[in-house]
């Protein structure tokens, strides 16, 4: 007998891995959960039936996330994060002491749920005692905020299904409002590589660039990710990600990572030719 | 024509559709139009559509009736369309609500004949008169100052036209307006009947009132004579379809004569999707329209609350209610007043869908109107919320020198028929101030005439014409596409 957990990356492309076992699976209010244990990448949590996290490479997405805009802003207190349901891009924030205050909104309680029972390597610092989890739309959340926050990190889904409003002109507007002054807004920026993916990733970019003066993409090697190649977006009322970069603070913070570095972190942001076209990026 | 009801058939069914997916089953062969053969003789057509689309777009044949003549399913379905919305008779409309306004107006009056209305009716009423030579008198609706809106019609101006005119044939009413202000239909009913004069309601916007819990009054329970009710706008029917209704009051004779009216108008190839999916809305309202109204309700009373919130907004709900002309509040509209953050609703209506995608109904000087349903989500309201938040912090400007809006009350000089039919010039729109209009001038949405055939044309209506330009709203209605000139009535 063999299971396999199989995601249609295009309607022509299949991506599949062997299970041993499926963990989970219910029906939110919101959406379809799955859990699969597997051979080759652990577990996996799968939304809707798209593969979000699995245990072996989810840390180079939520290094990424949360050590590029801390290494630009060593002095960050007051954080916000947007979906994040699984509890990694939290883990990684907590690591840093001088944090004060770490306001988690997923929509979807479930997905917490379901990972602190059975992804505790993303989900355990969820009961951290920085940490306030709210459930309810980060659209609606976001709307009432002031300038409030030093970054807000949007770890959302794809631009369709429960997180497609994290994605509209009117969140990055409300997020420029929430943020202070010199707040950071850093997003999950979809894909250049498959046709919708890129679609999806010029869409944002498009809209990001209308409300922020820095809006730049950075890249990331996701392996389980549609083609691989990740990209997350950089976003400040002033700080360029790369001239502002702090590297002797975060250096001397000493966090130990497994795919951050200061170095990858400039390099990250040096992009290819096809994508900076799709973006328009030199104009 | 036989008048038994079809006992066979329940709220349950939806006659027409029944037989569409039989006969489409059957697989019979196609000799007779539309050419396109169920979507065979055009691959691009087929592929643009859908393969059951076309299927289902054929024409009248035995077994699936004939709009002009129903006998079968379709009587079937017109039948218990009447039970639903508690009408005597119904009669399935597939040229646009216009066609069934019409008709009320056409069945009413003859040549020459008088009809109570307010002068905020939509153009297809006015246009009636031109095509059939009733004459209007109009009722000034009175404007909420602080709003900038036109309320319903007040009983009381109701009963003084009556007493000036009483030999109106009928009195038009809209019930409830494009921002949901509704009249005191049932008292007008009794003033009406009391004085032989028909009540035609356009109810266009008015669907839900006959399945939700405690909306206003419909038009038929409330005693009316005729009603034209757009089951596209809030029932959920396929656009252009519509229907309407004959109360109780009426005899048989006169809804044979309706069906006269109609079919002077319609087309003889009514279509299927249309009408099977009026056939479909109305056994879904039958059956879940009482907890889709419901969700509806939720969904706008959740948004004002929301709105209110953001300050410089004023979504209005019942306490604009007066007891007279505004006698009620439909309150799954989602009406908004943009005055205050220094903005014209046309251009709050721009920058929604401009900048962020999101299609609202209509944007008029003052306020904007969104179009709530049971097909929305909290995700959609959410948006629209945070957009207008967005809106208030990028776009306010200080509301000095809005325009501060009146009902201009028209003064008709010639009977609209005499005046679109007479000979006409073209002049500037600028310097026909004094001259008798030949023809319309609308803002669209929401389609109500500034300007009427048969009306004087004055200052006060040009400066409010070039204001609505200015603010980017859609002029429409002259010949000359642009509305530079203006077609007069050559006086002689």
């Amino acid at each position: 007998m063999e299971l396999w957990y199989t995601e249609e990356h295009t309607s022509n492309v299949k991506f599949s891995m062997k299970v041993d076992k499926q963990i989970v699976s219910l029906q939110s209010d919101f959406q379809r959960i799955d859990v699969f244990e597997s051979y080759e990448f652990g577990k996996v949590l799968v939304l809707d039936g798209f593969l979000m996290i699995t245990e072996k490479d989810e840390f180079i997405y939520h290094e990424m996330i949360v050590h590029v805009p801390m290494a630009v802003n060593p002095n960050i207190k007051k954080v916000l994060v947007i979906g994040a349901g699984d509890g990694g891009t939290v883990r990684e924030l907590t690591r840093y002491n001088n944090i004060e205050q770490i306001d988690m909104v997923e929509i979807d309680e479930k997905v917490v749920e379901v990972c602190k029972e059975h992804i505790p390597q993303t989900a355990c610092k969820l009961t951290d005692e920085r940490v306030n989890l709210y459930f309810e739309d980060g659209l609606k959340f976001v709307r009432t905020k002031h300038d409030e926050y030093d970054l807000i990190i949007v770890d959302s889904t794809d631009p369709f299904g429960p997180g497609e409003d994290l994605f509209t002109k009117e969140f990055y507007g409300n997020c420029f409002k929430a943020l202070k002054e010199d707040g950071i807004l850093v997003n999950q920026h979809e894909s250049p590589y498959y046709t919708n993916d890129a679609i999806a990733m010029q869409r944002a970019h498009e809209k990001i660039k209308s409300v922020f003066e820095v809006a730049r993409v950075y890249q990331v090697h996701i392996p389980t990710y549609p083609s691989g190649h990740w990209m997350f977006g950089f976003a400040s009322k002033k700080y360029d990600p790369i001239k502002h970069l702090n590297e002797e603070a975060w250096n001397f913070l000493n966090i130990k990572t497994k795919y951050y570095n200061t170095d990858l972190h400039k390099g990250s942001f040096a992009i290819p030719n096809y994508v900076k076209e799709l973006l328009n990026y030199d104009k | 024509m036989d008048k038994r009801r079809n006992t066979e058939v329940t709220q349950n069914n939806a006659p027409i559709a029944e037989a569409l997916d039989k006969h489409i089953n059957n697989r019979v062969v196609r000799f007779d139009v539309p050419g396109h053969k169920g979507g065979r003789g055009d691959k691009e057509l087929t592929d643009f559509f859908g393969e059951r689309l076309l299927k289902i777009d054929v024409n009248s044949m035995k077994n699936l009736d004939n709009l002009s003549h129903p006998v079968s399913v379709i009587k079937d379905a017109q039948d218990l369309a009447a039970e639903a919305f508690g009408a005597k008779d119904c009669f399935f409309i597939v040229n646009g609500t216009t066609q069934a306004v019409q008709t009320m107006v056409m069945s009413a009056c003859k040549a020459g004949d008088k009809i109570i209305m307010p002068r905020n009716v939509h153009k297809s009423a006015i246009n009636s008169l031109v095509v059939c030579g009733a004459v209007p008198v109009y009722i000034n609706p009175g404007i909420n100052k602080r709003l900038g809106i036109a309320l319903g019609m007040s009983v009381k101006d109701i009963e003084k036209a009556i007493e000036e005119h009483p030999d109106a044939k009928a009195i038009l009413i809209n019930n409830p307006t494009y921002y949901g202000i509704c009249s005191d239909l049932e008292k007008i009913v009794e003033v009406a009947h009391k004085n032989n004069m028909l009540v035609l309601v356009d109810e266009a916007h008015g669907t839900h009132f006959y399945f939700g819990d405690n909306m206003p009054v419909s038009a038929m329970a409330a005693g009316a004579d005729m009603a034209a009710v757009s089951i596209h706008k809030t029932g959920g029917s396929l656009t252009q379809s519509s229907i309407l209704l004959c109360g109780e009051s009426v005899d048989d004779n006169f809804v044979d004569y309706v069906r006269q009216i109609i079919s002077l108008t319609q087309s003889t190839s009514a279509s299927y999707l249309l009408m099977a999916s009026l056939d479909i809305a109305r056994k879904s309202l039958s059956l879940y329209g009482k907890e889709m109204f419901k969700k509806t309700v939720e969904f706008a009373e959740y948004a004002r609350g929301e709105i209110n919130k953001l300050g410089g907004y004023y979504a209005y709900d019942e306490e604009i209610i007066d007891g007279d002309a505004v006698f009620n509040f439909d309150k799954t509209k989602l009406s908004i007043n943009t005055r205050d953050i220094g903005l014209a609703g046309i251009e709050v209506y721009d920058i929604l869908r401009d900048e962020y995608g999101i299609q609202i109904e209509f944007g008029d000087l003052g306020n904007i109107l969104a179009i709530i349903s049971a097909g929305d989500r909290y995700m959609e309201i959410e948006r629209l919320i945070s957009a207008l938040a967005e809106i208030k912090r990028i776009y306010s400007k200080d509301p000095v020198g809005m325009f501060d809006h009146d009902y201009i009350n028209p003064e008709v000089i010639v009977a609209p028929q005499k005046a679109f039919y007479s000979s006409k010039k073209s002049v500037p729109i600028h310097e026909s101030s004094g001259k008798i209009s030949g023809e319309f001038i609308m803002a669209y949405p929401p389609g109500i005439p500034v300007l009427a055939p048969g009306e004087k044309i004055t200052d006060e209506i040009i400066s409010y014409v070039d204001y609505a330009k200015e603010k980017g709203s859609l002029l429409m209605g002259t010949q000359d596409m642009d509305v530079e000139n203006i077609n007069v009535v050559v006086e002689e």
